[in-house]
């Protein structure tokens, strides 16, 4: 029905069971679009935030979706500006997640807003000093930059491509790919980053703040280093949920190795540095302050030392010892579970910087606040991941996203 | 006018005396009628009431016959920030330049049409001192012609907080003006609702870089220390974090001195 | 944003938010406009107008080379 959409020699699976898919998706779409409708229209009061906890679960999967779409900005500052050329193997699927990612980010920060309609208004009356200031810029620039290196993807379906201004438009916007990534890659340092200095500006909230360099307090460091870190390794799972579900191989080992050898030891690297600072918060920062590292977890029913743990051990040490170590790398059940321990660790990093720094009482006679996101928040959280499903799937059906496939598929 | 707080500016303050409030709640009362404070129907989630001015209520944690409860009153505690520069927790964070530090006055102000709702701010403020607008204020039939014509209500989407009654020293610098006095205005020309309101005697208002007025007589400030009370029995809420309040507390009590910071085993000891 | 608006200030601060702001845009804009110019100046010079069903997997070569497209 629309195989003359299909690139070229590639299989895909019957329309209607395509269509019957997407509708099923799009069913949770349609339910997260009425809750964001409700937000807009009734207000946040369709969330269970309160004065105490003013940031909800959404602004978690906001920081989260964009240090994995980091994927995007690191691969492809690799592969134009670092000319490790393998990497074209995979770097379109990357920049589809990331384009999914940041529009998906945007969208979140339009319902969390209270007054969306003056959401201009940070641009316009901006305040060059607050990190959310420099995280909203940056965004929205590199959310352009994402499309510039979207387009000429879209641009190559089959259809399109035989229009010979697309065509040349297509091959032209490739020639000058790379100071768009170079772009990219220095919008995302700063809105990466920024979003890390969102939390640890926060000198009134002691489990949040960090001392730094000039204006930019440690945190701003560690989110640029985890995304650039962990980024390759949401586009590592994704690759492997494709290739799960259409049961073909679609990127070859080499490229998945390099990959993840890269992100390995980045992971490394950026695992000690948040050792470190750990270290240097809990016993210097914090202290200074008045508090010791076990005030943060206890006293409440949720948040324990564990999640330290988890964040720093099985998030990130176990995820770098398997990619960086060639024998583990290469063995793929252990890489699956490492690139899914990467995305666990990073998502996780990006909960206990907004979520428990707003649980946490400061004042002595304050108490921990827990809160339970309402049915509109978890349908708007998950409203991005339903769009983002059914952007990559129509993505993946209708344009060349895996340049091995065919060769791959031929080999078999 | 100063940029640092030290000089010929105002710097508005206020002190509450805890071992004189009894927690009658008349300063929140006054502060909500004053300022057009928006309320709910059902007021029993607390977490979302706004309350400029809310009364904390504390105990020593002991039990019967030591047990010791102190009343906290907290407005906003219109925080110099760091060095006392006007950077305070709120205002260096707030993206659109919607709330900022007077350095005329030391007051931190809020700008309802410009403010957003991001909820940052709230997310800075370590005092809860800020309130977001869940909902468009409902006021029940003719309260509106009660409404205060000096305060603008807020709509539903942005962060409000206590002003330190702004509009009442707008008023008296009017006047000041119209006397020919040019900004030179009196102690008890500008007061807040809450201090007025005070049946005890609790709070004291003024301005902190005049030694004449109470609150310093009070706190005794050191201006070397970013107005830290040289008083002992004066705190600051969180003085560790350094975010250098206006409202200060007094109190002969120890518990509750210790009460307004955190302090790890044996540091209050040490600090005494 | 501008210095029109009052809480504008000409301090280091705006220089380098700004100025990176600007800077970014324009980069972005000059590259866009230069891919737009030289695809109308390509197209009317007769490339790309040979292509037939085939081609998609061409195009795929295009971005499988990167800046070393070959046409």
């Amino acid at each position: 029905m629309d195989s003359a959409l299909i690139p070229k020699g590639a299989k895909r699976c019957p329309f209607p069971v395509f269509a019957t898919g997407i509708a099923v998706v799009g069913a949770v779409l349609l339910w997260g679009v009425y809750a964001m409708g409700l937000c807009w229209l009734k207000g946040l009061n369709q969330t269970n935030m309160n004065d105490y906890y003013g940031f909800a679960l959404w602004i978690w999967a906001d920081l989260a979706v964009i240090a994995i779409g980091g994927g995007a900005f690191f691969t492809g500052l690799l592969k134009y500006v670092f000319g490790i050329d393998e990497l074209k193997n995979i770097i379109n699927l990357a920049v589809v997640i990331g384009f999914i990612c940041y529009s998906s980010a945007l969208l979140i920060l339009a319902i969390d807003i209270g007054q969306p309609l003056r959401g201009w208004f940070i641009f316009w009356h901006a305040n060059v000093h607050s990190m959310l200031t420099e995280v909203a810029f940056c965004l929205s620039l590199y959310f352009s930059v994402l499309t510039i290196e979207f387009i000429p993807l879209i641009l190559e379906n089959r259809q399109i491509d035989k229009v010979p201004f697309f065509h040349n438009l297509s091959h032209n916007m490739h020639s000058v790919m790379a100071v768009f990534a170079a772009t990219g890659a220095f919008l995302s340092c700063f809105h990466q980053g920024s979003l890390g200095g969102v939390a640890g500006v926060l000198y009134g909230r002691p489990f949040a703040y960090r001392e730094g360099l000039l204006v930019w307090p440690w945190t701003f460091f560690l989110f640029t280093w985890s995304a650039a870190a962990y980024g390759p390794c949401f586009t590592l799972t994704v690759t492997k949920l494709f290739e799960g579900i259409t049961r073909k191989k679609l990127v070859k080992d080499n490229v998945v190795h390099i990959l993840a050898k890269i992100s390995g030891w980045m992971i490394t690297t950026y695992i000690i540095a948040k050792i470190i600072d750990t270290i240097y918060w809990a016993f210097v920062t914090a202290p200074d302050m008045g508090f010791s590292l076990i005030d943060f977890y206890s006293n409440n029913s949720f948040y324990g030392i564990w999640i330290l743990f988890a964040e720093i051990v099985l998030g990130g040490i176990v995820p770098a010892v398997i990619l960086t170590v060639k024998k583990y790398r290469e063995n793929n059940k252990l890489l699956l579970v490492a690139i899914l321990l990467g995305v666990f660790g990073v998502c996780l990093n990006r909960w206990v910087m907004v979520l428990q720094v707003m649980a946490v009482p400061v004042m002595s006679f304050d108490t921990w606040a827990l809160y339970v996101p309402s049915w509109q928040e978890i349908a708007t959280t998950i409203l991005p991941v339903a769009y983002g499903v059914i952007l990559i799937s129509l993505a993946y059906r209708y344009l060349p996203v895996f340049p091995q496939e065919q060769e791959l598929y031929d080999a078999k | 006018m100063t940029q640092d707080n030290h000089g010929k500016a105002y710097k508005f303050g206020m002190v509450i005396d805890l071992d004189k409030c009894t927690g009658c709640g008349s300063c929140m009362v006054a502060c909500m009628s004053e300022n057009n404070v928006p309320f709910k129907e059902d007021e029993t989630n607390k977490k979302d009431s706004i309350t400029w001015m809310k009364v904390f209520k504390l105990t020593n944690g002991k039990p019967f016959p030591d047990t010791d409860i102190c009343y906290m009153p907290r407005p906003c505690m219109h925080c110099g920030g760091k060095g006392d520069h006007g950077h305070s927790p709120c205002v260096s964070v707030c993206p659109a330049t919607a709330t900022d530090y007077g350095y005329d006055t030391g007051i931190v102000s809020q700008i309802y049409t410009r403010c957003f709702g991001c909820r940052y701010c709230m997310g800075a403020c370590p005092y809860h001192a800020r309130y977001f607008n869940w909902w468009d204020p409902k006021w029940p039939d003719g309260m509106e012609e009660y409404l205060s014509p000096s305060v603008s209500p807020r709509m539903r989407g942005v962060v409000e907080k206590c002003s330190f009654c702004y509009h009442r020293y707008q008023a008296a610098r009017d006047r000041a003006y119209h006397e020919e006095r040019r900004d030179n205005i009196e102690e008890g020309e500008y007061q807040t609702a809450c201090t007025q309101a005070c049946p005890a005697g609790a709070i004291t208002f003024g301005d902190l870089n005049n030694p004449e007025h109470e609150v310093s007589k009070l706190v005794k400030p050191d201006t070397h220390q970013c107005g830290k009370p040289r008083n002992p029995k004066a705190f600051r809420l969180l003085e560790r974090l350094q975010t250098n309040p206006k409202v200060y507390y007094i109190s002969e009590r120890e518990w509750v001195r210790k009460a307004g910071d955190n302090y790890r085993d044996g540091e209050w000891e040490k600090s005494k | 944003m501008f210095p029109f608006s009052f809480e504008w200030a000409w301090d280091a601060g705006h220089y380098l938010f700004f100025g990176g702001m600007w800077y970014t845009i324009i980069i972005l804009s000059l590259g866009m406009t230069f891919c737009v110019v030289k695809t109308i100046v390509d197209t009317a010079s007769g490339k790309g107008g040979h292509h037939g069903d085939d081609d998609a997997h061409h195009g795929t070569c295009c971005s499988n080379k990167g800046n070393n497209g070959h046409h």
